[in-house]
C-alpha cells in the first residue's frame, strides 16, 4: 500500500480507538465531581473502563463512527485530487480493519455502501496555506451528537434572542437544553456566530478542534465561553442525561462575517467521545500529535 | 436503588420488581434492531395484513427471541472471524467489536406496538423515550434500560456470541437483526413499569433552570 495512505489509515485508527489526553482528562475531573453512586458517576467510571479498553484492544471507542470529517491543510502545488484518493483507500482500508462501521447510506435506496464511501461521503476541507508541509485534522462525529445540533437565524423571537451576545447565549442554552442526554453528554459545544447557512455548520464543527483548556483570543467571546460553560452546566442534565454536575466541557465560539439581512448561530455538537486527531506529513515522513 | 442481575427471558413479575435507578446485568440471548428493524417489523409483521411466506422463518425467530425478551439498539461495528467459521450455522462466524447503544427517540413511533405484539420485557437504548414507550412499559410490563452511550468496546467485551444475523444484505450492517448472547452486560433502568421516567424528571428540571437563567439574562 501508499505510505500516504497507510498514513491516513493509521490517523483513522487513533482517531477511532483513542481520545485526545484533555478530553479523558475532564472525562476524569467530571467523574469526581459526580456524588458516589450516582448513577451519574457511574456512567462515567464505564466511559472511563470502556476508553482504556479500547486503546488496549485497538477498538473503537464508540460504534458510530460517524462521518469522517477530513480539515486538510496543503502546501502550494499539492494535488488535493490526489489526496482525497488516498483518503479515500484509507478509509475503505479503515472499514474492513473494523476501525470504522460501514456507515454511508445511499438517501434513495437505502443501501449501505459497505466502505464508507459514497456520494459526498467522507467530507473533506481543503485550504492551501503557506507552510511547506501537510497537516491533515480528522474528527469522527457520530450521527447522536449530530442529530442535535441545531441553526439559528436570529432574531429568534421565542427565546427573546436578539442579533448580539445575548441572543447567542440563550440560543446555545436552549441547544444543550434540548439536547439532553440524546447527544451523548457531557459534550462539546462548537458554535460559529455568522457566516452562511452552509458554512456556519463548517465554522461551528472547525471550533470543535480547539483544546477543551484554551482561551478565545477575542476577550469578548472568552467572557461568553466561559459563562455559557458554567450555565449550561447549572442545567443539570449530566453525563447521559442521567441528572448531575457537568453536562459540557466546553463551550468553543467563533465570529464569521455575515451578509447585513443574515445573522445565523449555527451549533454542532460533539459528545464526550471528542474523537480528533491531527497528523503532520513533512518530507515523507508522519507525525501524529 | 439496588442492583439486579437478570436472565432473558424475564417474567412480568421481576420486571415490576424494577424501578428508575436500579443497576442490572443482562445475561441471555437478545436481538439488535435500530431505525430500519422498527419499520420493517412494523410494516410486514404488524401492520401487514398477512405475513408473506419469505417472511415466515424471521418472524417465528423474533416471536421466540422477543417473548420475555429485549430490543438493543445498537448498530454495532462487526469483525467476520476467519474461516472455518465456527459456529457451522447460517450467520454465525462473526464477532462483535464495538457496540454501544444508539439513540432511541426514533423508534418511538414504533416501539409501543412492538412491545405490545411481541410481549416484550424491555428495550435497550441511550436518551429515552416518550410516552407512548412508558403507557406501554405501564400495560405490558416491560421497562427501559438506558445504556452507556459510546462504551463500545466495554458493552461488546459482554457479546460472548454472534448467534446470527438476520437481514445484514438487505438493511447494511449497523441496520440487521443481530441475535447475540451476552453476559453482565451493565444497564440502569431509567423508565420503569410504574410511570416513571428519569428522562421526564430531568428535562423538566432543566428546563427550569433554562428559564431561570434566561429570566437573569438581561
Amino acid at each position: 500500500m501508499n505510505d500516504q495512505v497507510e498514513f491516513f489509515v493509521e490517523l483513522i485508527r487513533r482517531a477511532a480507538t483513542d481520545l485526545p489526553a484533555d478530553v479523558e482528562a475532564a472525562l476524569r475531573t467530571a467523574q469526581a465531581r459526580e456524588g458516589p453512586g450516582s448513577a451519574a458517576a457511574g456512567a462515567l467510571e464505564t466511559v472511563l473502563e470502556n476508553v482504556a479498553l479500547a486503546r488496549a484492544h485497538s477498538t473503537p471507542i464508540c460504534q458510530d463512527t460517524g462521518v469522517p470529517i477530513f480539515y486538510v491543510h496543503h502546501p502550494q502545488g499539492m494535488s488535493t485530487r490526489q489526496l482525497r484518493a488516498h483518503t479515500e483507500a484509507a478509509v475503505a482500508e479503515a472499514t474492513s480493519r473494523a476501525y470504522l462501521r460501514p456507515n454511508a447510506v445511499d438517501s434513495l435506496t437505502g443501501r449501505n455502501s459497505g466502505n464508507n464511501l459514497g456520494v459526498g461521503f467522507p467530507t473533506f476541507h481543503f485550504e492551501e496555506w503557506e507552510e511547506d508541509y501537510l497537516r491533515v485534522d480528522l474528527l469522527l462525529k457520530g450521527g447522536g451528537s449530530e442529530n442535535v445540533g441545531v441553526q439559528y437565524k436570529l432574531p429568534y423571537a421565542p427565546l427573546k434572542a436578539g442579533r448580539d451576545l445575548e441572543g447567542v447565549r440563550r440560543v446555545v442554552l436552549d441547544t444543550a437544553t434540548r439536547a439532553q442526554g440524546k447527544g451523548c453528554a457531557p459534550g462539546v459545544l462548537g458554535v460559529a456566530i455568522g457566516a452562511d447557512r452552509g458554512t456556519g455548520y463548517v465554522h461551528a464543527k472547525e471550533q470543535l478542534f480547539r483544546p477543551l483548556g484554551d482561551v478565545n483570543p477575542l476577550p469578548e467571546l472568552a467572557t461568553l465561553e466561559e459563562r455559557l460553560l458554567r450555565e449550561c452546566n447549572e442545567l443539570g442534565i449530566g453525563p447521559m442525561g442521567f441528572g448531575g454536575k457537568t453536562t459540557v466541557f466546553g463551550v468553543k465560539i467563533g465570529a464569521y462575517h455575515r451578509l447585513p439581512a443574515c445573522y445565523f448561530v449555527s451549533i454542532a455538537y460533539m459528545c464526550w467521545a471528542c474523537r480528533r486527531a491531527r497528523m503532520i506529513v513533512r518530507n515523507g515522513e508522519v507525525e501524529y500529535c | 436503588m439496588a442492583t439486579y442481575d437478570l436472565t432473558i427471558p424475564i417474567s412480568e413479575e421481576a420486571v415490576r420488581a424494577l424501578h428508575v435507578g436500579d443497576a442490572v446485568r443482562l445475561s441471555g440471548v437478545m436481538v439488535t434492531g435500530r431505525d430500519a428493524a422498527h419499520k420493517y417489523m412494523i410494516e410486514t409483521f404488524i401492520r401487514a395484513d398477512a405475513v408473506p411466506e419469505s417472511e415466515q422463518l424471521l418472524y417465528e425467530e423474533l416471536q421466540r427471541i422477543l417473548r420475555g425478551g429485549i430490543i438493543y439498539h445498537c448498530g454495532p461495528v462487526v469483525r467476520q472471524l476467519p474461516p472455518p467459521a465456527p459456529p457451522p450455522i447460517v450467520g454465525g462466524g462473526w464477532e462483535f467489536v464495538a457496540a454501544g447503544p444508539t439513540t432511541s427517540i426514533r423508534e418511538e413511533v414504533y416501539e409501543p406496538e412492538i412491545i405490545a405484539h411481541f410481549g416484550m420485557r424491555g428495550v435497550i437504548g441511550k436518551g429515552g423515550m416518550g410516552p407512548g414507550t412508558l403507557r406501554a412499559c405501564q400495560e405490558h410490563g416491560a421497562v427501559y434500560f438506558h445504556a452507556v452511550g459510546g462504551a463500545a468496546s466495554l458493552i461488546a467485551d459482554t457479546v460472548k456470541e454472534v448467534v446470527t444475523v438476520y437481514k445484514k444484505d438487505e438493511l447494511g450492517v449497523p441496520e440487521a437483526f443481530w441475535v447475540i448472547r451476552v453476559e453482565g452486560f451493565p444497564v440502569v433502568v431509567t423508565m420503569d413499569s410504574h410511570g416513571r421516567s428519569v428522562h421526564d424528571e430531568v428535562e423538566a428540571a432543566s428546563k427550569a433552570a433554562l428559564e431561570r437563567l434566561l429570566a437573569g439574562g438581561r
